[in-house]
Order: C-alpha cells, then structure tokens, then sequence
C-alpha cells in the first residue's frame, strides 16, 4: 500500500489560515490502513483546525467526510453537492487523492494534509517499510524476491557494495543492508551461481525517468 | 612490441613484472591549482600512478578529471576515479571521452559514498548503473568502440580499467566472489580498501589465488598509514568495513606522546614489504591521506624507490 504520514497541524494552518469554510476529506484506501487518513484522522484534524484557528481568533466551519477512496472519479463525484458549500478542501489521502478533487472542481482551493511516502507496508505494529519502487519491470527473483532498487540505498543491481556493515546500511544504522539479506539468503539456497551473473545496467524507461506514467487497457477502456 | 590497453605508465610496470606502487591525490576544496601542483612534486617520482578521488566521502572538491589534467602536466600518470553517485550513463560516457581525449589513460571504476554523508545531503543520488556495470561499459568502449547503446564511437578511449575491493566488508564469505564479478565485468587492475589485518587479508589472497583470480588481473593492496591513534580508533569503528587489529592500536600507543605517527610510518613500511612477498599481490596503493608530504620518505624506507621507467 501507500505509505504517508501527517504533516505537522502548524503547516496546515497556514494552509487554510485565509479560509472560513474548510471541508477534511478522508480515503478508506491505504491512509486508512495506516492510520493518517481515515474517518477518525479527519475527525482529528478538523478539530484542531477549529481549535488552531480559534487559537488564533478566528472561528472557521470545518467539515468532515471520508470517500471510499480519492484515486477513482466515481468517489471524487460524491463530493459534489457538498463541496460547494466550502471554500477550501484539506485532503488527506495520498497525493492522488487531493489532485483528483483540483482536477474535478478546479474553483475551489484543495491541500495536502498529508506527506506522501512510499510503497511498502507494515513489518510490525507502527512501523512501515519500503518495499517497492515502481520501476515498471520487476526482477525481484533474481535477488531472492528483495528488491534491491528500493531497499538498497544505492540501487545497487550487483551489490553489495563496502558499506555494507553487520547487516546494516553504511547509511544508517535504521537500515537493513539488502544485499546482505541477498547474499546470505541466496547462498544457503545454493544459488550463489545466480549472483555471479554480472546483471547488465536498468533501462529506466519503465520508471519515472521515462517521464509521467499512463497504463492503459484497452479491454476495459472505452 | 607489447600490446597495451591503455599503455598507461601504470599498465606498463604491471606488465613489465615489476611491483607497483601507486598514490593518491584528494583534490582541493576550491579551484586551488597551487595545492594540486604541490601534492603532485611530492608525489611525482615515488610512484607509478596517482588515483584522484571523485567527490571522495560525498563532498564536492574540484573535479577528479580537472585535477587529472593537472598531475599529468605535472608529469604523473593519473589514475581518475569515477563513482556511480553523480552521473548517469550520459555524463560517465563523455567524461571517458573527455579524459581519454586528454591522454589520461587509467580509469578506478566505484560506487561512491552515499551523498548522505556529505555536505550535500540534500542532493538526488543518481546511481543509474552501479560499479560493475560501469566496469562493462568502458571495456564496451574500448574493447568493441562502442557506447552503451551500442552505436560505434567515433575514436574509443584506451583506458586501463580498474577497480575497488574491501575484503573485509560484509557479507565476508562473498567478497571474493564480488571480486571475481569486477574481474568478469572487465577490470584489469584492483585497488583494495585499507588494509591492517594482514593475517586476514594473506587468507583473502589465498582465496583469490586458488580461484585464480590473481592471473587475470593486477591486485593492489591498499595501505593508509596511521597517523595518531585517534585516527586508527575512528578507523576501527566508524569507518564499515574496516578491520584495525587491537595489536596495531597498541603499538600506536606505546610509541608513546609525539611519536605515533612515526610508528604509524613504521607499521606502512612492514606492511609494504609483507605484501611485496605476497603471493598474487601485484602492487601497493598507498592512500596517505592528506600526508602526500610523507610519501617520498615510506616509499624509500619500504625499498619502492627508484620506480622503474619502462618505455
């Protein structure tokens, strides 16, 4: 899923600080999952805009609701009758999400209230990690089903590289050295042959470097 | 006549037989020529290559090609570092253009420090293709003329190509085998990280020669002389990788107040002569970190000098 976390309530204010009516729209999607954007985060973030805002003499209208999710249309619509009564729009869905609300009611001003992340997920209760990098062509299985273009800090394709320090990151000592986990892993299946490959340089064409990104499938477009 | 790769003065003595003994030269923190041309006379004579670092632990000097240039006017065969941290694939290919253009003809093919470290922290790491990859691409360009995309170059550069070792980095048991992918991907010579546990290293060796590693490639062994004992603690633990034997620190401290660095000396020289033993070692890389002032006096005390002249 989408990783995000809650940008602190100081740069939301200044956000909406010339606004009156504010409406916090919510996603059942991934921010729920993670617990930053769901029904109960945006019941939490309008009211410390009222009570920020108060804090500052002025009294503001905040409204609360929660789509199913922000990335389709179909959801994004449900807003329509409501939004008409606010001035500005606080989405704390992933980045999709507020972009899609601008895209489908360009009058009305729309924020982030959250810091998009990462793809990854949860590895124990309240700690996420990253997991993918969207590159557009997965080759996971030649390094033991661990993506080292996401978990090693140098995307190494041919690691590891010296930094690599008792299982850690010569970055951080918060991150896993992938190519160890790689190394090890893939030698006591006795796939050290695999490894010895020399995997030849990435076309990034797939990825963000190719530029924006569209899929399109012809059977379900109409 | 003697093909050559490159026919770099590097190349040269390697291939003539003799034990090579190269340098390093860190470029300056500004566009101070007088500080390269200065590092270059102590240099010059004591050694048969001189690497210049690339932006070495992520903070921007002068440019490793700039610095190059500068050495080679100075009469010294330069040896450019490049890492995989600052340039994509269009940038690695013209800057080998550039330097092969310029008569520089060695070429030490890294990673790089992550920018983390450094003092741009900020800054988008690129790492389009990492240090093995680089090994093929310029073995691509010199060995069949062509670019990464394998449209032919108008005039290849002739470069010897080498590249790094940590033998004692983690996961230990397949550094041997990353070694022997750099020697696949194309390297020609190998410059290994610091070296301080020789008992451990003389094991690596014996691995490198049982698979034969040494017989299709020039192994350099790299030595950085201890300078204090403070600087041999940071080594031992802040520095991944690093293996500082508990013995050597003590020896630092016994030389007692003054005298550490001299000791320090000592313990480079013994090493240097060691490794001259060592079977399947090709050469020493000595990396005198900002000490290139001391290079002359370890080259002499280990036997290096005169350093042979082949034509």
């Amino acid at each position: 899923m989408i990783i995000a976390e809650a940008k602190p309530i100081s740069e939301i204010l200044e956000m909406v600080k010339d606004f009156s009516k504010i409406l916090v729209v919510g996603c059942k999607g991934c921010v729920t999952v993670c617990n930053v954007g769901g029904a109960k985060e945006v019941a939490i973030l309008a009211s410390s805009i009222r009570i920020g805002m108060r804090k500052k003499g002025k009294e503001v209208e905040v409204g609360e609701i929660t789509l199913e999710r922000q990335c389709d249309p179909e959801y994004i619509e449900e807003l329509r009758d409501i939004i008409k009564d606010y001035d500005a729009v606080v989405s704390i869905a992933c980045g999709v999400g507020p972009q899609f609300i601008a895209e489908r009611y360009p009058d009305i001003m729309v924020f982030p209230g959250v810091n998009t992340k990462f793809m990854g997920g949860a590895i124990e209760h309240g700690v996420w990690a990253e997991r993918c990098a969207g590159c557009g062509q997965c080759v996971i299985h030649y390094y033991g089903t661990m993506c080292p273009i996401a978990r090693c800090s140098k995307s190494l394709m041919n690691g590891p590289c010296g930094g690599s320090n008792h299982g850690k990151c010569e970055v951080s000592p918060e991150i896993d050295c992938i190519w160890d986990k790689i190394v090890r892993k893939m030698m006591a299946q006795g796939r050290l042959e695999e490894l010895l490959k020399i995997r030849p340089p990435k076309s990034w064409l797939t990825a963000r470097d190719g530029g924006p990104r569209k899929m399109v499938r012809e059977e379900l477009a109409k | 006549m003697t093909e050559y790769k490159s026919g770099s003065n590097l190349e040269k003595v390697l291939k003539a037989g003799y034990f090579a003994f190269t340098g390093e030269c860190g470029p300056p923190r500004g566009a101070n020529v007088e500080v390269v041309r200065k590092k270059a006379q102590h240099l010059k004579g004591c050694v048969d290559a001189v690497n210049v670092t690339d932006n070495q632990t992520a903070v921007v000097r002068m440019s490793s090609w700039a610095a190059c240039l500068i050495l080679k006017e100075e009469g010294l065969d330069p040896n450019f570092q490049m890492v995989c941290r600052d340039r994509n694939r269009l940038a690695m290919q013209s800057d080998i253009l550039g330097i092969s253009a310029h008569g520089i003809k060695n070429m030490l093919c890294l990673s790089g420090d992550h920018q983390r470290f450094g003092d741009h922290p900020e800054a988008k790491n690129v790492y389009d293709i990492d240090s093995i990859q680089l090994i093929s691409m310029v073995k691509k360009m010199r060995d069949e003329g062509a670019f990464l995309n394998g449209e032919k170059i108008d005039v290849p550069p002739k470069i010897f190509i080498g590249a790094a070792c940590n033998p004692f980095a983690e996961p230990l048991e397949f550094r041997v085998y990353r070694l022997k992918k750099k020697i696949d991907a194309g390297a020609d010579f190998i410059q290994t990280q610091c070296i301080y546990n020789m008992k451990r290293f003389r094991e690596f060796m014996k691995r490198v020669v049982d698979m034969g590693l040494h017989e299709r490639c020039y192994i350099l062994a790299g030595i950085t002389p201890l300078k204090s004992v403070g600087m041999a603690r940071y080594m031992a633990t802040q520095v991944p990788g690093m293996d500082v034997p508990e013995e050597l620190i003590k020896r630092l401290r016994g030389a007692g107040k003054g005298k550490a660095a001299e000791e320090g000396i000592k313990i480079a020289v013994e090493q240097i002569q060691e490794l001259k033993e060592m079977e399947g070692v090709a050469g020493v890389h000595l990396m005198a970190i900002e000490w290139e002032h001391r290079v002359p006096e370890i080259a002499k005390l280990a036997g290096m000098l005169p350093r042979p002249k082949v034509e």
